[in-house]
């Protein structure tokens, strides 16, 4: 057991890491040449100035029409998402590992902040779940594939919380919480998770599609 | 939920399908997506969160009782995303189905890419099926012959050469009739403005021309027309996907532009001109802009009434509200000097709720209504949207529609029509003709005095 967490902790996390930069990377890179090839106006329209407009507008809670059309899902995407990403990145014991590993270190969340970010995270992917079953026009929309992504980002915080509680099998729940956190990881390049890096690109376009061609807002 | 019948009675669709084999579709698809699947086609359908959030944005959906299928998502879902899964191994039955989305249930409004958190854009999408489908010869048929005849005559409507110049000389009789030395002048080079208009003006309502005329007349601008092709700035090739045909066409027309020596081209009030003329079919000819700068009726009119060289007599009396179509609202920002311009010329203005760039469409737009009567039926059960937001502003005063679109003038006629809303529906040009302080007339009067 302590073998495979030393495995999985160790030359597993490497590969997890380079996996998930390697493929964002690539998968920008093979985006931005099938652009350059066969998409010209996207280079053509492309303006930092509208496409920081129109990101700005969806990064504000409420701040477009849609947002405020669908005030619960925005608040629970919001709560979602700044606590899926801060959590992980500034958890205690994450950064603690880090330190042990490399001697650098940064600020962490308070203890109670991360707990409760954690909740946050597994009651937000209970809502999508949720709204994926329960409304018609999502549940239309959403295939195995949907309901198995909320699933895999649901495993290493719901271990997590396990093993912060030191529930029973701590140290089988510990070792999959590595090697989920590490399968999230390494999915995000190849599933719709890469709407995490894509996000910024194609609101940029179309911000600037709006904005230097249509004269409209997109928000 | 109760499967919608895909027997249309439409030839374009049904002899077609017939005729197509499965090789056919996966050869075809993979021939577009060679040249033409690019990264959007790609970040689209794979970035899509099926979230759902861009349903409500969709008029499709909401009058159908919220029928997912009509969601913006809900059709890619039918059409580009299984097409692409499968790599074009469908049957021709998915083909059917797949034109009939996207040809008839998507205005390509694109109302939905403004509520959809990462853009996704679905009336683009929706164009490379219509373009999929064109290749197959997969097009309803009346849009279709609209298409062949923009690519034999250069004009949507099969308007001869000598029918156009008759028809400019018909007008400017009559409105010299109006406006002692009036004239509509054809092929003067080096004038300012070359002012174009869509087919169906001097098909059915010719009398917009003379309006122009006279508005042009009493402004003592320069202006010409051309006598050849390239005087119809239309294209419902753009909305087959047949892109070589919109490049042919925007090419006429532009030329016609350069050979005249004008300054620049004002166009008339049409919707989905000015979407092929400044967005699409520049862009396919390779301009990033027009290569002749374009002007919109709304924007020429609000020049117009800022400058002073028309004035107005007296305001319409009776309240309006004003539809703002996409293409020029959306597609070209043009809803506040539309609105301008209504302040200038109206006494009492309604709103319509939601207005702007957020207003619902027509339901005629993205070459729905050319599609014809087989589809008719169709279109007039996905309008219960437009008309609540109509009725609406009819409760609060409204009794005359502006549309600024020839396109939605003819939706909107169909929407007031079928849900009995006894409204009517005008052009800001026929308030403009209506309200305008016309000096001839003075003069008139003096002289019978
Ligand atoms: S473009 Fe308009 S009609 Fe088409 S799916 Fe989007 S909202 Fe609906
Ligand atoms: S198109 Fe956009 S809003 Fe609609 S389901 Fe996909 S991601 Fe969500």
């Amino acid at each position: 057991m302590t073998k495979a967490y030393v495995f999985a902790a160790g030359p597993l996390l490497w590969v997890s890491v380079i996996v998930f930069a390697a493929g964002c990377l690539l998968r920008l890179g093979r985006l931005a040449w099938l652009a350059r090839k066969k998409d010209r106006p996207v280079y053509a329209y492309m303006s930092a100035h509208y496409a920081l407009r129109s990101i700005g507008r969806w990064l504000v809670p409420m701040g477009t029409e849609s947002m405020r059309k669908h005030p619960v899902t925005t608040v629970v995407s919001f709560a979602f998402h700044a606590a899926v990403v801060l959590v992980p990145l500034f958890l205690f014991a994450h950064v603690l590992l880090f330190y042990e590993a490399f001697g650098i270190s940064w600020w962490t969340l308070p203890e109670e902040a991360a707990y409760a970010g954690t909740l946050v995270v597994l009651a937000g992917l209970v809502y999508f779940f949720a709204r994926r079953l329960i409304r018609p026009e999502v549940r239309y929309l959403s295939g195995p594939a949907d309901f198995a992504l909320l699933v895999l980002v649901a495993l290493p915080f719901a271990t997590g919380l396990w093993a912060f509680h030191h529930g029973p099998g701590v140290r089988v729940v510990m070792l999959l919480h590595v090697l989920s956190g590490e399968a999230l990881l390494a999915a995000i390049p190849f599933t719709k998770l890469s709407h995490m890096f894509l996000f910024p690109f194609l609101r940029g376009y179309m911000g600037s599609e709006f904005g230097s061609v249509r004269h409209a807002r997109d928000w | 939920m109760e499967q919608t019948s895909t027997q249309t009675g439409d030839q374009g669709l049904e002899k077609s399908v017939a005729r197509l084999t499965p090789d056919q579709i996966a050869k075809t698809l993979g021939e577009i997506l060679k040249s033409e699947g690019g990264a959007r086609l790609k970040a689209y359908v794979k970035t899509c969160m099926s979230c759902g959030l861009c349903a409500d944005a969709c008029h499709f959906y909401l009058s159908h009782e919220n029928d997912p299928r009509f969601s913006p998502a809900g059709k890619v879902k039918q059409t580009i995303a299984p097409l692409l899964k499968k790599k074009g191994a469908v049957d021709p039955e998915f083909i059917k189905r797949a034109a009939l989305v996207a040809f008839t249930q998507c205005n390509l409004c694109k109302r939905c890419v403004m509520y959809c958190p990462f853009g996704v854009d679905v009336a683009w999408l929706m164009l490379f099926v219509r373009r999929l489908c064109s290749r197959l010869g997969v097009v309803p048929q009346y849009i279709q012959d609209t298409a062949h005849s923009h690519s034999v005559t250069k004009n949507q409507m099969w308007v001869k050469e000598d029918e156009w110049i008759d028809t400019v000389f018909w007008q400017e009789e009559e409105a010299a009739e109006e406006v002692p030395g009036l004239t509509i002048p054809l092929e003067r080079e080096g004038a300012d403005i070359m002012y174009s208009v869509i087919a169906p003006e001097p098909k059915f309502r010719a009398q917009l021309i003379y309006q122009a005329a006279v508005m042009f007349h009493a402004a003592g601008v320069s202006w010409t027309m051309p006598a050849t092709p390239g005087w119809d700035n239309s294209d419902m090739a753009m909305y087959t996907g047949e892109n070589e045909i919109m490049g042919r066409l925007k090419r006429a027309h532009f030329e016609a532009a350069m050979r005249l020596r004008v300054k620049r081209i004002v166009m008339g009030e049409c919707g989905h001109a000015l979407r092929s003329v400044h967005d699409m079919g520049n862009r396919w000819l390779g301009w990033k802009t027009p290569p002749v700068p374009v002007t919109h009726a709304i924007e020429f009119y609000w020049e117009l009434l800022e400058s002073g060289k028309i004035r107005v007599a007296k305001k319409l009396k009776t309240p309006v509200t004003l539809h703002d179509p996409c293409n020029v609202a959306r597609g070209l920002g043009l809803h506040e000097k539309a609105r301008d311009v209504m302040a200038a010329l109206c006494e009492d203005f309604v709103e319509m709720h939601p207005n702007r760039e957020y207003n619902i469409c027509c339901g005629a737009g993205g070459g729905v209504i050319n599609c014809g009567p087989p589809h008719k039926a169709e279109r007039l059960a996905a309008s219960s949207a437009k008309a609540k937001q109509l009725f609406d502003a009819r409760t609060r005063g409204a009794r005359t529609i502006i549309a600024p679109c020839h396109n939605c003038h003819g939706g909107l006629e169909d929407i007031v029509e079928h849900h009995h809303l006894g409204m009517d529906l005008k052009f800001l040009g026929d308030v403009i003709y209506e309200c305008m302080e016309k000096p001839w007339k003075k003069d008139e009067e003096e002289q019978g005095r």
